[in-house]
């Protein structure tokens, strides 16, 4: 199956793609917020590759050409930032306070559990970026000594998990304002969550995609100073 | 035609971003630079929307898929995170779970002091 696999420059986009159709038919067939598309379909590639036996690198060689987009995709989220462009001066002061607050908030709940559960620096490290989007967070962890593989799965862990309770939690938690649900969806989850946002509508799409950014520079520096705790 | 110029452009803006991060020392990819170049770009009308409307918006729909990949990478990095799986999920779920409460709850009672005393709590 490897072999049969390594032949094809674009199997490992189709199965992807096969995959994600499947989580969207169920999705539509049954409506339940836990049917998540991107969850499935990361479920039914995990699943595919293990049933089969084929190495991760093997799927990746042609789906690594999926994730090449990402780069061009996060810079296009410019686009509904500056279609939201009013919003974004007159709610200013809220947008960076909130993400200020939730920022320090993401740290400063790792750091608790980290005494918690008797982390090492390089364990609390590790952990300490999760929240904020992959590229940079990896860089963080490095930097200060921590795991970036570790880092790497956890945040993209952590996108997928706010991605599937984002309905369920904002609903919960009476936070029905555009502008409040991208924002907390963009500082808890990063791009993954911004992919939800962008599901919600165009307000919580540009509201999240800033969060990316402002909790990334915000956590960039404020780690530094949080990694000294421990 | 006009698909493969916004294209054409969204990558340029995505290079540049690349290279500035190539240059710069902070741990900071180079796609928030191209974000941030994009977004001054469109205010200062250098970019007008129509050159990159359509392309970006549909980048922006299909982003979820482009994660497949990654997240599928969990397999290599499980025996990573086996040992400390516990603590791991605890940690996913409860920071998860506050940051964006807390972030959301802040939102709302900021904007709801903006618009004139009736806040959310």
């Amino acid at each position: 199956m490897n072999e049969m696999m390594s032949a094809s420059a674009s199997i490992g986009v189709v199965i992807s793609l096969l995959g994600y159709w499947i989580g969207v038919q169920l999705k539509k067939k049954f409506g339940y917020g836990f049917l998540n598309p991107l969850l499935i379909s990361i479920i039914l590639v995990i699943a595919f590759l293990l049933v089969f036996r084929i190495d991760y690198d093997v799927y990746n060689s042609s789906a690594k050409y999926l994730s090449w987009f990402l780069t061009p995709a996060t810079v296009s989220l410019a686009i509904p930032l500056y279609q939201q462009l009013e919003r974004l001066k007159e709610n200013y002061k809220a947008i960076l306070v909130s993400i200020l607050v939730g920022s320090i908030t993401s740290m400063a709940s790792v750091f608790l559990l980290a005494l918690l559960f008797h982390f090492n620096h390089a364990q609390y490290v590790t952990f300490l970026p999760k929240s904020i989007t992959t590229a940079i967070g990896m860089g963080v962890a490095e930097e200060m000594g921590g795991y970036a593989a570790i880092t790497a799965a956890t945040i993209i862990v952590t996108g997928i998990f706010g991605n599937v309770i984002a309905d369920a939690v904002l609903k919960l938690f009476h936070i029905d304002d555009p502008i409040a649900k991208g924002l907390a969806l963009g500082t808890s989850a990063h791009a993954i969550g911004t992919a939800k946002a962008m599901e919600l509508g165009e307000t919580e799409g540009a509201m999240s995609s800033l969060s990316i950014v402002v909790a990334g520079m915000i956590t960039v520096i404020g780690a530094n100073l949080f990694a000294t705790l421990l | 035609m006009k698909y493969l110029k916004q294209f054409g452009v969204i990558l340029l803006v995505t290079a540049i971003g690349e290279l500035i991060r190539s240059v710069v020392p902070f741990p900071i990819p180079g796609s928030i630079y191209g974000l941030l170049l994009m977004f001054v770009l469109l205010c200062t009308h250098v970019i007008r929307l129509e050159q990159v409307k359509e392309a970006a918006l549909f980048l922006i729909e299909i982003m979820p898929v482009m994660f497949i990949p990654a997240a599928a990478g969990l397999i290599v990095s499980w025996t990573d995170l086996k040992p400390i799986l516990v603590q791991t999920v605890v940690i996913l779920v409860v920071t998860t779970v506050i940051v964006m409460v807390v972030t959301g709850k802040t939102a709302m009672f900021m904007i709801g002091q903006r618009k004139g005393g009736k806040s959310d709590e």
